[in-house]
């Protein structure tokens, strides 16, 4: 028992270890040095909407893959000689297509992605809408003659039954 | 019973399969984004196109692997085919392909050259005596400085260039026959300059 609970309270330590001190998010860009002010936030921005193309899911700014750091510094280097994002972002598209950027440029071949979702969303709600107001014109529709009649029948029945329960 | 008219009932049938048809809109719609996810699925993402095909390749000047003294330039690319094949001793893929390498730099009118990436001289020049080599010549990147405007983004990459310097193809993974002989065999056959 107290061989088990040591064991248990080991994994737990060793958790709290990894969560506390394994997190590769620990990035923290230390390395690249500059003079101006704002710019280390500029540089974090700028590689942060850059994708890494080894991990894909990752940006330049958290990947710790040989090519994401070759790239940052690359980025860092054209930063320094006073290039202006849109410069280096094309610098990089250039070389790796649009892949590199996280968020994909408004051309005819995206615009799928960037308006699919409003006409999805509009050609569902006009359905959605239409189909409603349907049914409410259905349900407004008067009984006809016989089906009139018929009511009055069953409710008539039912007014007799419940004279009788009572 | 009830009788109808026979009108009626032909109206009643073509609103019947008029319904019939609407409730197939849903379906239709279904199977075409099945459609379009599964051929989604059969993509792979670790493939990005590269936007330099049908451009000059990007000029570089790099040592040569086995002898610092001489360099390797865009020079080596003109007037053949050739295939630049990024590699690098610790990569496994590069590892693999390497056989189907030779044999295409051993029976094929086209060069193969090497662009020995993000390693180290001693390491590289040991695969090559190890498993032989296939190369013309490898350019020496050790530090990314050349790939980086290459796109290069892991290895192994080959690149398919013609023999006026311009890139026609890029294959990401290792060439492997079926590679060689479906997709860049035809590519290099296409562009291989016309022997009088």
């Amino acid at each position: 028992m107290i061989h088990r609970v040591r064991k248990l309270s080991l994994s737990l330590a060793l958790i709290a270890g990894i969560l506390a001190f394994g997190q590769p998010s620990a990035y923290t860009l230390e390395e690249f040095k500059f003079e101006q002010p704002g710019q280390h936030e500029a540089f974090r921005d700028l590689i942060a909407k850059l994708r890494c193309l080894v991990c894909q899911n990752e940006s330049l700014a958290g990947s710790q893959a040989g090519v994401a750091q070759d790239l940052r510094e690359e980025v860092y280097r054209m930063m320094l000689e006073g290039q202006s994002d849109q410069e280096i972002v094309t610098f990089l598209v250039d070389r790796y297509g649009d892949f590199v950027l996280y968020e994909p440029p408004m051309k005819p071949s995206t615009y799928i992605l960037w308006f699919g979702p409003f006409i999805f969303l509009g050609v569902g709600g006009y359905l959605l809408f239409r189909t409603l107001g349907r049914k409410k014109d259905e349900a407004e529709e008067d009984l006809s003659e016989a089906e009139r009649a018929r009511l009055q029948r069953l409710l008539a029945a039912s007014g007799d039954n419940q004279e009788k329960l009572k | 019973m009830t009788t109808t008219t026979p009108s009626a009932t032909t109206a009643a049938k073509k609103a019947a399969t008029k319904a019939k048809r609407r409730a197939l809109i849903p379906l239709a719609i279904f199977m075409a984004l099945a459609a379009l996810l599964f051929y989604g699925l059969q993509l792979d993402p670790r493939k990005v196109p590269s936007p330099l095909v049908n451009k000059p390749a990007p000029v570089f000047e790099l040592e040569s692997l086995d002898d610092p003294s001489r360099m390797v330039t865009n020079e080596i690319l003109m007037g053949k085919v050739s295939l630049v094949n990024v590699w690098a001793s610790w990569c496994p893929s590069c590892r693999q392909e390497h056989g189907e390498l030779m044999q295409i730099a051993r029976n094929n009118d086209v060069q193969v050259v090497g662009f020995n990436w993000k390693d180290t001289r001693p390491e590289a020049l040991e695969m090559l005596r190890r498993y032989g080599n296939p190369y013309v010549v490898s350019a020496y990147d050790p530090d990314n400085r050349y790939g980086l405007h290459w796109g290069v983004y892991g290895a192994p990459e080959t690149f398919v260039v013609d023999g006026e310097g311009i890139i026609r193809y890029k294959h990401i993974g290792p060439v492997d026959r079926n590679v060689w002989e479906t997709t860049i065999r035809p590519i290099v056959e296409q562009y291989r300059p016309q022997s009088s």
